[in-house]
């Protein structure tokens, strides 16, 4: 016989400190002391974020979500709750006001405490993403159905462009503007492309929706192929995906079979067909006009634009180029219409983003959240904190073309035009977290050296400025910087900015522009003080031993690599600096705290 | 199959949804693995086989073993959601083989819930609301 109640207690890192231990206890004693051992189980469940708010205890099958309790309420919750059915609201969550970002915090039974929205990721999780008909019960080609017997191109159009729907790959364009260009220009041939390139370090959202949602990239697809007047379209994706590859080749199959895709699409007069096409992972060519090059068979380096891809793009002909979480939202905006679309999100930012959140957080992992979403929500609330309980450094998001949020902005609101403000940038949606061991300069020379490790070369602001600016931070992190580099970087920079041919190298000195700005003492640190507070840049680093400490074990020079440490057990020992590789062995052997790290 | 019409889609949908509303008021029990990258990264494969080795041992028919995309709990992959009559629908996380074959043991047989292993389900689905 089943139990008639489960309550779930989180026993999450910092729910356990925070006496959730001690809460499971009365429970299970209040349950002895009811007789209520054969109906309700007591569960220790992994971490449920809201990790401020704890303890948290869920009861279901009623789905209470009790936080911040105290061993004393545990008998209200027994007796109330589980004998007598009714929830104690004292002790529920309760939802901030969360200014109308959140379109459906009035219908009943909804589990209020949730800060994601899941429009892109829909089916993700809940679909098997290689049955068709998995995506077709769940509304899928619902859209489809309704663009082409329902609506004209122009009001599909006009529905995408009054959704405020902005592009997901980075800059933000206004989708369906985008396709009101394609759609006015003059070709009897026009293409529709997905953008599945996703390069950003710590980036895979796109890989995910492609896995575990493919036909809703399809009938997005096709969709706008109806409103443009496109007859054909072409997915770029890195050949680094397999799986995500493989799902869309069975996707693409069974939608041929099915006859929607290919001619006559559900009988009606339109014909669409789409085919893949592989990348071979180099970042620029998720820049929309080298991605075009590559697609066309070329090389794939930028062009200069004007003329936009929108008017004149694939093999010189009209082409809607998105991001493959921009399509993911195009069936719901149809479906659900452009204003209930746009009431989530903030003013200028509408719907949702979709973040992999990495890092030095708890709970890592792929959130979608409504526009508008607070720092402090996503990494507090959903992703569970920072490690170990550390010190919250800054988050980076916007992946080599951003830049970074400190704790100072963890409040304010994130959508396109305050990361902007703020010096970052939506970018893709990686968003890295910092903690206080992580060095800055050393974090910017990782993106500055990604970024020149993947410019084209075609330009000189970018080829050479990236690289001299790489030059500076190694100098920097090295112990030879001096302050007038701050000044040359600062000037590189902008230089990059201006005179770049492409986003690439327009964006790729964000990263020092905005570290330089937030973390200015930890530069002046590193340069003046020879000093990195992180101890992460290895050439800062000074080991030392404390006499007074030492026990003279001997520990230390046995681990020492390069026998760095001399010395024997009567007369004590002695680091020698000039053999010495900054590895930081004997610093970790020490169980004495005899060795300073400096 | 041959193409389908607009009218053979929207008669398509409607039984499929019976069926998943069957499938849904849990008269059957399933066994979902997330089956993205990252959980097959994390072993999804080997504990999907766990699964199905598990009650083909003890000789359970009637349960569905299925796979899905990433629920993007990535910290706790590989993550399996059970759903079954009389219980509440459970999402469980990291899923080694051996926690495989605790959760038909515990979960499926025993019908009591597994400690340790269990996440919250991180949004409403909206398909359905
Ligand atoms: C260096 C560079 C890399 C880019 N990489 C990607 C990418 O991986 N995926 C993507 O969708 N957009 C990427 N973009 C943005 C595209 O150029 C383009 O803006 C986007 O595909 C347009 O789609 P959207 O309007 O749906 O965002 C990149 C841009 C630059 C400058
Ligand atoms: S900015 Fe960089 S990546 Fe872009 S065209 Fe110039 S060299 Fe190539």
């Amino acid at each position: 016989m089943p139990y008639k109640h489960y309550i779930l207690i989180c026993s999450g890192t910092a729910c356990e400190s925070s006496r959730s231990r001690e809460i499971h206890d009365h429970f299970m004693k209040e349950i002895k002391d009811h007789q209520l051992e054969n109906d309700v189980q007591v569960v220790k469940t992994g971490c449920f974020g809201f990790c401020e708010q704890g303890p948290i205890v869920k009861v279901l099958p009623d789905n209470a979500f009790y936080v911040r309790l105290k061993p004393e309420d545990v008998r209200e919750i027994i007796e109330e709750n589980i004998i007598k059915g009714r929830m104690v609201k004292r002790l529920l969550y309760n939802p901030k006001d969360d200014k109308g970002r959140h379109p459906m915090t009035d219908v009943a039974n909804i589990d209020f405490y949730q800060k994601q929205f899941r429009i892109v990721l829909r089916n993700c999780g809940v679909i098997d993403p290689e049955k068709i008909d998995e995506y077709i019960a769940r509304d899928g080609y619902k859209a489809l159905e309704k663009v082409l017997f329902e609506m004209t191109p122009d009001q599909v159009i006009e529905e995408v462009t009054k959704s405020g729907l902005r592009g997901r790959g980075g800059a933000g364009f206004p989708t369906g503007m985008k396709w009101s260009f394609t759609k006015k220009a003059p070709s009897d041939i026009k293409y529709i492309v997905c953008n599945a390139d996703e390069g950003d370090p710590g980036a895979y959202m796109d890989r995910s929706t492609l896995e575990g949602d493919p036909h809703s990239i399809l009938e997005a697809m096709t969709i706008a192929g109806y409103a443009v007047n496109a007859n054909k379209g072409f997915i770029y994706i890195r050949a680094e995906y397999p799986l995500a590859i493989e799902r869309l080749n069975i996707a693409i199959a069974q939608a041929r079979d099915y006859g929607l895709l290919g001619e006559n699409l559900l009988g009606s007069s339109f014909s669409f067909d789409i085919e893949i096409r592989l990348g071979a992972g180099a970042f620029v060519c998720g820049e929309e006009t080298a991605l075009l090059a590559s697609l066309e068979g070329e090389r794939g380096m930028p062009r200069p634009r004007p003329p936009f891809p929108a008017v004149k793009g694939l093999w010189g002909k009209p082409t809607v180029i998105n991001n493959v979480e921009t399509w993911a939202n195009i069936p719901v905006i149809i479906l659900r219409g452009a204003a209930w679309f746009a009431k989530i999100g903030t003013e200028k930012s509408k719907g949702t983003k979709v973040f992999a959140l990495t890092g030095k957080i708890n709970n890592s992992g792929l959130i979608e959240v409504p526009m508008g979403t607070t720092l402090r929500e996503i990494i507090f609330d959903i992703g569970g904190g920072i490690k170990d309980g550390k010190q919250f450094k800054a988050a980076q998001t916007g992946g080599p073309s951003g830049g970074v949020i400190p704790a100072q902005f963890l409040d304010t609101p994130i959508d396109y035009d305050n990361l902007i403000a703020i010096g970052s940038m939506m970018g893709s949606g990686g968003m890295i977290v910092m903690d206080e061991d992580d060095c800055i300069v050393d974090i910017t020379k990782f993106y500055l050296q990604f970024s020149v490790d993947e410019s084209c070369g075609k330009c000189a602001p970018c080829r050479i400025g990236g690289y001299q600016l790489l030059h500076l931070l190694e100098k920097i992190t090295n112990g030879n910087g001096s302050m007038d580099h701050l000044d040359k970087l600062s000037r590189i920079s902008q230089a990059m900015q201006k005179a770049s041919l492409c986003g690439l190298g327009q964006t790729a000195s964000n990263p020092v522009l905005s570290t330089m700005k937030y973390f200015t003492e930890e530069y002046t640190e590193h340069i003046q003080n020879h000093k990195c507070r992180a101890h992460k840049c290895s050439h800062l680093l000074k080991f030392d031993i404390l006499i007074e400490k030492c026990i003279k074990c001997g520990l230390c020079a046995k681990a020492c690599p390069v026998g760095a440490i001399s010395g024997d057990r009567e007369k004590g020992y002695l680091i020698d600096h000039t053999k010495c590789i900054k590895c930081g062995l004997c610093f970790e052997r020490c169980k004495f705290k005899a060795i300073t790290r400096g | 199959m041959s193409k389908l019409t607009l009218d053979d889609l929207r008669k398509m949908r409607e039984s499929l949804k019976i069926d998943m509303d069957k499938r849904d008021s849990q008269q059957d029990t399933r066994i979902v693995v997330g089956m993205g990258t990252c959980g097959i990264a994390a072993g999804a494969k080997k504990t999907l086989n766990a699964f199905i080795d598990e009650l083909n041992k003890r000789n359970l028919k009637n349960i569905a073993v299925k796979q899905t995309g990433c629920m993007g709990n990535c910290n706790v992959e590989p993550t399996v959601e059970i759903f079954m009559p009389d219980m509440p629908t459970t999402l469980y996380g990291n899923v080694t083989e051996d926690t495989a074959r605790k959760i038909i043991q515990k979960h499926i047989i025993d019908k009591a819930l597994l400690d340790d292993h269990i996440q919250d389900k991180p949004s409403i689905d909206i398909v359905k609301h």
